[in-house]
């Protein structure tokens, strides 16, 4: 059992609905990073989704991709983030953080060898978003077999036929893509994400968080009451972006929280 | 030719689209179900002999195929050695090798109902060749480019826009072509229901680099007949320019199993191939990283980022390099080399001057390789080299290079 899936023990029997909320790591420097990614649980958040900054990412929109470039000039690198989440380790043991990125910074460094010191600096689970099922062996089955979650994107392309080849080897939860599109993009609407997060629970135990599109403690709410939980990613990056005090960023994650855990 | 499959190169990809170690499908679960369709649309075509019908039709009569392969003597005997063959592909239509593709993939999303296509674009021959035949279809065309390459090539950028297509300067990243590339991806998993990308190289998820391929093939298919027709023989060596290789794929591909045929690949290697990164050389300077939907050799730093490329022509402007370059590299079958910006810039000088041809930046780096191996060679050694487009849109680049004022309208030497 992982620390995902603890938490997510603890959240059922507490009928609470989970907040997940994506930082990237390094923006806009490393010590404010730390500084904002070491308070998440404080403010109510029950994983934690820490970006790893790569030159190109496809799948997101220009907050995540900016993000990700104030962080590479800033001189993050994937040891650096590895140090974020050991830092966090030292005074919390139970909130999951999940690495949330692109292949080739982990396939540059040796499957086996991040692996190993992912377990080690306290990773609890990877999104990593180029590699669907057709690419299991690469990262998948090797993280599974490290005791890691290798969390699968299901999205409103996955039809049912294709669902059960996602849902194969996924661990710890689904995450669904409320949107076609990229990070940051349109609003996620419940009405739309109610019925694909049941179709996708009809095939799966596993806990169903939605994301993509959510940007307030509102629709925190609205999605989450249909879902196992909310994700918020780009709304909280554009309050670093535009230079909020890691005391107010945090204020902010706390009312997207709230939001989610009203649900 | 090979005695049993085994000891075909020419069985690649596999069902999972590598070529050895290299290929892959690694992008989004978003467009994984598009990416299947594709493949399964372009398999149905593949063996559908009224698709190949009208491709054949198309080539002859829209392109211009089948492009000439013609003897350079002027150029064979100023360099004193190999007799050196050029296939004509610049005489296409829109100047270039690009179209060959366009139009097989432009076909494959007529089949598949898309009324939208999206094109990535560095130097702006694969967006010019895209817009006009969506023109010529009337379909929506939409190019990525980066905003630099808008500055650097205006004349195709105002090309696009004459044959109706939307040219959207990309800035995220360097707005660089591989920025482009990300831009058109996220167009696409955007509006992954209504829209083919049309990939303009021989690199991207499979079922890409095979596709593209085989569209490009046209060219050695042809040049092996010519060659017979020409010699009563295979030619000795082939030789190709690469950014992602598509031109290069498309002249290799059908030799791979004549071993006698030796292959060489050239890369840009811009200000030069060493630590300073200022070259395209993905091959001789990069190593095997995960890009574009792809495994291959890529220009990266230590911690897996992406560099960009460097080079004098916009087209081989590119970090990374088709997948099948990358396996015929390791397996030995092809043979990588590289040729600077000042090596390319001479061989476009000698080509105008003795053959009358003003070549594109990009082949140039081909021919800087024929005259540099030419001359050591025996005169019956018999070369065919990649005349894969036309300079004319790289004539304000080697105005600029070679000092040469064109804002002067006496068109004196600015020095």
């Amino acid at each position: 059992m992982t620390r995902i899936d603890a938490k997510f023990e603890t959240l059922k029997q507490e009928g609470k609905k989970a907040f997940v909320a994506y930082v990237m790591a390094g923006d806009p420097d490393y010590e404010t990073s730390r500084e904002i990614v070491l308070g998440l649980p404080a403010a109510g958040v029950d994983v934690i989704e820490l970006g790893v900054p790569f030159t190109d990412p496809m799948a997101d929109g220009p907050t995540i991709q900016l993000a990700g470039q104030r962080a590479l000039a800033g001189g993050q690198t994937l040891e650096k983030t590895l140090q974020i989440a050991r830092d966090l380790r030292k005074i919390d043991d139970t909130t999951p953080i999940v690495l949330m990125g692109y292949y080739n910074p982990i396939y540059n460094r040796g499957v086996d060898t991040f692996l190993a010191d992912a377990k080690e600096a306290g990773i609890d689970g990877l999104i990593v978003v180029d590699l669907p099922p057709e690419e299991d062996d690469e990262l998948c089955i090797p993280a599974q077999k490290a005791g890691l979650n290798f969390i699968r994107l299901a999205t409103p392309t996955t039809d049912d036929a294709r669902l059960p080849k996602v849902l194969q080897n996924t661990s710890g939860f689904v995450y669904y893509v409320s949107i076609t599109g990229i990070t940051g993009a349109a609003n996620a609407q419940a009405t739309d994400v109610g019925p694909e997060v049941a179709r996708i629970k009809a095939s799966t135990d596993l806990p169903v968080i939605v994301g993509f599109g959510i940007k307030t403690p509102e629709a925190s709410e609205a999605i989450a009451s249909v879902a196992d939980g909310a994700v918020v990613g780009s709304a909280i990056v554009e309050r670093i972006a535009r230079k909020d005090s890691p005391a107010d960023v945090l204020k902010f994650v706390a009312d997207l929280a709230e939001g989610a855990h009203r649900a | 030719m090979p005695d049993d499959l085994i000891n075909s190169f020419m069985t690649g990809p596999d069902e999972k689209g590598r070529f050895g170690d290299f290929g892959g499908r690694f992008v989004s679960e978003t467009l994984m179900p598009l990416i299947l369709a594709l493949e399964a649309e372009y398999e149905r075509a593949k063996t559908d002999d009224s698709f190949w019908a009208e491709m054949d039709y198309l080539w002859k009569h829209y392109v211009g195929r089948p492009s000439p392969l013609y003897h350079a003597e002027r150029l064979t005997e100023r360099l004193g050695g190999a007799k050196v063959y050029m296939k004509r592909d610049e005489l296409n239509h829109t100047g270039a090798h690009k179209i060959n593709n366009v139009l097989g993939q432009i076909l494959l999303a007529r089949r598949m109902g898309k009324k939208r296509i999206i094109a990535e674009t560095g130097a702006g021959q694969h967006g010019v060749a895209t817009a006009t035949v969506c023109a010529k279809f009337g379909l929506q065309c939409v190019v990525y480019m980066g905003k630099h390459d808008v500055e650097r090539q205006a004349p195709n950028v105002f090309r696009m826009r004459l044959l109706g297509a939307e040219v959207i300067p990309v800035t995220s990243g360097r707005g660089t072509l591989k920025d482009a590339m990300n831009d058109a991806l996220r167009d696409w998993v955007t509006n992954v229901r209504d829209t083919f990308y049309c990939i303009g190289t021989v690199a991207g998820p499979h079922p890409y680099p095979a596709m593209v391929r085989d569209f490009q093939s046209i060219i050695g298919k042809e040049a092996k007949e010519q060659m017979m027709e020409a010699e009563g023989r295979l030619p000795d060596t082939i030789i190709a320019a690469i950014g992602g290789g598509s031109n290069a794929m498309g002249l290799f591909y059908p030799f791979l199993d004549d071993k006698e045929v030796s292959i060489i690949g050239v890369e840009a290697g811009g200000r030069g191939v060493d630590e300073k990164m200022e070259h395209c050389a993905s091959l001789t300077g990069g190593r095997p990283g995960v890009l574009h939907g792809n495994r291959t050799y890529l220009l990266q730093d230590d911690d897996g980022q992406i560099l960009e490329g460097y080079s004098i022509s916009a087209g081989l402007d590119y970090p990374g390099i088709g997948p099948e370059h990358s396996w015929l590299h390791e397996i030995g079958r092809a043979k990588y080399v590289s040729i600077t910006d000042r090596e390319a810039l001479d061989a476009f000088q000698l080509c105008c001057e003795t053959e009358g041809i003003i070549p594109a930046l990009e082949p140039s780096h081909a021919l800087a390789h024929v005259k540099k191996i030419a001359p050591g060679l025996p005169k019956d050694h018999i070369i065919c080299m990649n005349m894969c487009g036309r300079g004319d849109k790289d004539i304000f680049t080697v105005a600029k290079h070679l000092g040469f004022d064109m804002s002067d309208t006496e068109g004196r030497d600015a020095d």
